[in-house]
Parts: structure tokens; C-alpha cells; sequence
């Protein structure tokens, strides 16, 4: 017990090495390599500032509901609800600014309210009940999608509302959540710097505070965390309620970018998005593993495969043919991985 | 409330008077009265399903007593959690150790109670703090040269017990309470881990340990509760009971008398043994 390992800078050499090829984005980081150089040689304007702006537009979205799902995976939970929060709270905000004559920042601040309390019944419900997250999110995710389908066309008679942008503190609102920036010949959205404040905040709060413990602890050792006090259920509707809060922000985002919102029958298809994301990033599905950083590259990931085909020329059904194959890779990765990390050596 | 209550109340220690703890209907724990004093060791003995864990789960905060009164240093408490229960100075040695895997050494010590500096939007970890005071009290336990970034999950099996009993030396102030963990040790271990509960006895300590094993327990305890059934079967000094006797209670209780007291009737020689 006393005594040191035969050499101990070979140990130390060794798991090092371990510990950078544990690190959760590692693998999507050399995907990310190895499509980026794919498409640079298949579509050369991929990396012109032209294809670049259109690239982190579609990652900047993603990204910003991947992190928030990896936080709920890292916890232990899934959230299928965000992709139709994002829609019904624009929705929502539309509706109340077009057919109420409110202000845009009063209501942004409501629709923000309606999907925190959203994000409070999912945690509550899944806190409470014990059952699994997955269907009760996708409880939510049919009630929301119904709801904000029908309520629109009662009211605004079709499943279009637009004009919004007479309404009060609209320059405000698009200077915060819609401005662009020339570079170039590309046209660079504020959403990326969201994205980027998103994505900073969640790594910090992740790997620096209570909170992010008590996150680690709640998925990975639910027991543990227990016994010892970490406040699982509190933690569990906060994080509820930050993905809520994401589905809120992507939603005024594309509100204000378009001064419009159509209400489609979207699907399950951008909930299931985010989580691709997260899970292309290393994120566990069993919980206790995966970062946010990971998340944003593998939005990453995901934007540059998307774009990489369309300007290439391909047929766009490759894509998701190539996205199948991606996340499988990264399910049997993390697999590996996690069986590593949680395998109990014995005395 | 009635003269059964043990007499020295005001005495520094945990006590209980007539708890009772229900999981639904059924009572895990029944009208329970005893002391678990400051500077001795109490071995808890009983069966599964006797109330050991219900017991340990009510001392550490993880659930409340429905009837009677949890005494600590003598003033009537109920602890809101278990972190309610680390604040007032009583930790817990964990079955199953409660080590999550995936997190690095560090990290597990101080899981729920981690020491932050700065003010709230910017309250962070105190990472050095909490490094070095892993590494300290990792090496308290004996356990050198620990690299306290590295996942529990490298840790071996007696590595990660010594992590649990660092963790509850560090955070017990006033009692320890040890549910024996399962995992097979080495002897040195033991000796170790042995080693540790008798230096919290001399620093005054109150030592509560549930174990199986009534060797054990005769070796290091001063005062032996036996459970049976949710209920006190038993509550002896070391000074009423030898290791043999303690077994015997725990193996038989009440049926290894019955079945004496038949077998002597039938066949009286076998009293004269």
C-alpha cells in the first residue's frame, strides 16, 4: 500500500494518455477532422466565409439545444420536448405581440414564463413519479405540438403568423437576437455567439460549481448522490428548465431572424436532433459522462456533414444515411468508453 | 416521556427515544429506545430485515422517524436530508460506500458539501482546497501519493473504501457511522479501517457500527444493540457478553433459547454440559 508503482512515470505517462482519450469530444472532434477534410476536397466552398456562415448557422442552433440536452443526459434524463417548445413559445410570443398588441419584450418575457413552466411540470412530473423521462417528455412534446397547432389556426386562422416586426421594441429585439455581421462574402448570425455563451457558461458551471457536481452525481451514481445529500431532485427541474429555457431561445431566435412563424407538424425530428448532438459529443446515455464542449462540436459534426452534401451535390437523403453510421460509431465509442470508465477493478 | 427513557439524556452522544420509522404501513423500526454515546463504539447486530439499514438511514438523514424523538448531544432533532445530517457532524460509511464512479477522486470527497469561495453568480469550487484536503486526509487513512484528479473508478476496491471512511473522518465531528461495507478487503485493510474507528472512539466520537459479524464486533465494540424484527432484542456492555455468547444471540436470538430450554427438558444431561 505504502509502496510506489514500479515506475511511476510510465503510470503517469500512461494515464495521461487515458485520461485525453477518455475525454468525452474526443471522438467527435476527430470525426469533425476527418469530414471537414472529406468535404473540403468533395466542395471546395465549404470553407470559403460564404460556406462557413452557413455551416455555424445550422451548428449554432443545434448547438445551443445539444448542450442543453447533454446537460439532461449527463444528469441521467431525456428531453424530447425542446425541439416543439422552441416553436410553440415563437408561437406564443407571435401571437400575443400580432393578436393582443403586446409589446415584443413583454411578450418574450411571457413565452419565456409559459416555458419555464413547461420545463418545471417535465421536472416535477419525472422527479415525482419515477417514471422515465423519455415518456413523459414525450407526453409533453404531443400535448405541445397539439396544443400550439390548433390554437394558432383558431386564432390567427392559418398556421402562419407574420409581421411582426412593427411591433413595439423590435429594433432592441432583433439588435439582441437577430443582428448579422458581413465577413466576407458570409453573413454571420448573432445566434453563433449565443452558441458560444451558451456553450462557455454550461462547460464552466459543469466542471466549476456545486451544481455541476450535483449534475455528475445525478446521473452517473444516483445512490451515492442520495445518500450523500446532492440535492437530485432540485437539480433534476432545474435542468428541466434550462432546457426549456434553450427550446425558448432557439425559438426567438428564428422568430426574430424571420419576422414570422410557421406552425407545421414539425415531429419528433429536431428533439431527436439535439440529442444525435449530444450523444455525437460523447454524452452517455446512461448518464454520468459527456460535456458540453462535446455537444458543440458534435453540432459541429452534424452542420458540416448537412452542408458538406448539399454544396457537394450529393442526393440530400446521403445525409442522414451519413449521420446513421456517424452516431452509431459514437454510440459503440462511448460504449467502449463508458465500460472502461465504470469497469470495477478488483482488489 | 415514561421511565423507560434512558437515564443520561443531556449526555453527548446520539440517543433515541421510542422512535418509530414506518416504510407505509409497516414498521421498520418499533418503539426504539437507545444510546449511542460519544467516545465509545456501539455495534449494531441483528438480522436483514431486522431494521439495521432503517436505522442507519434515520442516523444519516436519508429518512425521518414518524414517532418519538432523535437526540443529538441531547436536543431532539430531524434532519431534513443526509446534508442536514453531514452539518451536524454526522457521517456515514455507506454500504454500497457511495462512490460514484465516473468522478474523480476529489470530487468524491467532497460530493454534496464542496467548498465554494466567491459570491453566488460566481460561487465556484475551491479547487485547490478541496485537492489538498483530499490528499491530507486520503493520506490520514493511509493511502500515499494519491493522484486526487483521477476517476474513483481506478481506485481499487479497498482504495475506494478508505476513500468513503477518509470522507466520514473528515465530515463527522461528532459521530461516525459505519454500515459495514460488503466489499471484500485485505487483512491490512481491516487493520487499518479498525484502526480508524478507534481513533474516532479517542477523540471522543460517538462510533455506531452495523455489522454482520459478531467477532467483529466483540473485538472493537464497547456496547452491542441487537435488533430483531425492528425492535431492541438486546442491549449489552462488553462487559456482559463474550464473543462466543455475542454469536450465539445473533444466530439464534430467542429460538437458540426456546430450543435449548425444550432440549433440556427432554434430556436433562444436556444441561450439564
Amino acid at each position: 500500500m505504502a509502496g510506489r508503482l514500479p515506475a511511476p512515470g510510465a503510470a503517469r505517462g500512461r494515464w495521461v494518455l487515458e485520461r485525453a482519450v477518455a475525454r468525452p469530444s474526443l471522438p467527435a472532434l476527430v470525426a469533425l477532422g476527418l469530414v471537414l477534410v472529406l468535404f473540403a476536397l468533395q466542395a471546395h466552398e465549404l470553407l470559403s466565409a460564404r460556406g462557413l456562415a452557413g455551416v455555424l448557422d445550422v451548428a449554432a442552433t443545434l448547438g445551443i439545444g445539444g448542450v442543453a440536452v447533454a446537460l439532461l443526459l449527463i444528469a441521467g434524463q431525456f428531453d424530447l420536448s425542446v425541439g416543439v417548445l422552441a416553436i410553440s413559445s415563437a408561437a406564443g410570443t407571435a401571437l400575443l405581440v400580432e393578436h393582443a398588441g403586446w409589446g415584443i419584450w413583454p411578450a418574450l418575457l411571457a413565452s419565456l414564463a409559459g416555458a419555464l413552466l413547461v420545463g418545471v411540470v417535465n421536472g416535477v412530473l419525472v422527479v415525482n413519479t419515477g417514471l422515465p423521462s423519455f415518456l413523459v417528455t414525450l407526453a409533453t412534446f404531443l400535448v405541445l405540438q397539439g396544443t400550439t397547432l390548433a390554437g394558432v389556426r383558431a386564432i390567427a386562422g392559418s398556421g402562419r403568423i407574420a409581421g411582426l416586426s412593427d411591433a413595439p421594441g423590435w429594433s432592441s429585439a432583433e439588435a439582441l437576437f437577430g443582428a448579422t455581421a458581413q465577413l466576407g462574402d458570409g453573413r454571420f448570425r448573432v445566434s453563433l455567439l449565443w452558441w458560444l455563451g451558451v456553450t462557455a457558461v454550461a462547460t464552466w458551471v459543469l466542471w466549476r460549481t456545486k451544481f455541476g457536481n450535483a449534475v455528475f452525481a445525478s446521473g452517473g451514481a444516483r445512490t451515492a448522490a442520495r445518500e450523500l445529500g446532492v440535492p437530485v431532485r432540485r437539480t433534476t427541474v432545474a435542468l428541466f428548465c434550462l432546457s426549456a429555457t434553450a427550446g425558448w431561445l432557439i425559438g426567438t431566435l428564428g422568430l426574430v431572424r424571420f419576422g414570422s412563424v410557421q406552425v407545421g407538424t414539425a415531429g419528433l425530428g429536431s428533439s431527436i436532433d439535439f440529442i444525435v448532438v449530444a450523444v455525437l459529443g460523447g454524452c452517455l446515455l446512461a448518464g454520468g459522462y459527456g460535456s458540453a464542449l462535446g455537444a458543440s462540436i458534435g453540432a459541429l459534426l452534424y452542420a458540416v456533414t448537412r452542408q458538406g452534401i448539399t454544396l457537394a451535390g450529393w442526393d440530400p437523403p446521403w445525409f442522414q444515411a451519413l449521420l446513421g453510421v456517424l452516431l452509431v460509431v459514437a454510440l459503440v465509442a462511448n460504449a467502449v468508453v463508458g465500460h472502461r470508465l465504470k469497469g470495477v477493478p478488483r482488489s | 416521556m415514561t421511565e423507560e427513557l434512558p437515564a443520561d439524556d443531556g449526555a453527548r452522544g446520539l440517543a433515541l427515544r421510542r422512535v418509530t420509522v414506518r416504510h407505509g404501513a409497516v414498521p421498520a423500526l418499533s418503539r426504539v429506545s437507545t444510546t449511542f454515546p460519544a467516545g465509545q463504539i456501539s455495534c449494531v447486530l441483528g438480522e436483514n430485515g431486522s431494521g439495521k439499514s432503517t436505522l442507519v438511514a434515520l442516523l444519516s438523514g436519508l429518512c425521518r422517524h414518524d414517532e418519538g424523538e432523535l437526540l443529538v448531544d441531547g436536543t431532539a432533532v430531524r434532519f431534513r436530508s443526509p446534508r442536514a445530517a453531514r452539518g451536524a457532524g454526522i457521517a456515514t460509511v455507506w454500504e454500497d460506500l457511495a462512490v460514484a464512479p465516473l468522478l474523480s477522486v476529489w470530487r468524491n470527497f467532497f460530493l454534496g458539501a464542496e467548498p465554494t469561495r466567491g459570491v453566488w453568480p460566481l460561487r465556484r469550487l475551491d479547487l485547490d482546497a478541496a485537492r489538498e484536503t483530499t490528499v491530507r486526509a486520503m493520506a490520514r487513512v493511509g493511502i500515499a501519493d494519491l493522484d486526487p484528479d483521477q476517476p474513483a473508478s481506478r481506485l481499487q476496491a479497498g482504495e475506494r473504501q478508505s476513500l468513503a471512511v477518509a470522507r466520514a473522518v473528515h465530515f463527522g465531528a461528532r459521530a461516525l457511522v459505519i454500515d459495514e461495507p460488503t466489499t471484500p478487503v485485505t487483512v491490512a485493510r481491516q487493520t487499518l479501517f479498525g484502526q480508524t474507528i478507534l481513533d474516532a472512539r479517542s477523540q471522543g466520537l460517538a462510533v455506531v457500527v452495523i455489522t454482520n459479524n459478531p467477532r467483529y464486533a466483540h473485538l472493537l465494540g464497547d456496547r452491542f444493540l441487537l435488533l430483531a424484527g425492528g425492535q431492541v432484542a438486546g442491549e449489552l456492555t462488553r462487559e456482559d457478553v463474550d464473543a462466543d455468547g455475542l454469536t450465539a444471540l445473533m444466530a439464534g436470538g430467542d429460538q437458540l433459547a426456546v430450543l435449548t430450554a425444550a432440549l433440556t427438558e427432554l434430556h436433562p444431561e444436556l444441561g450439564e454440559r
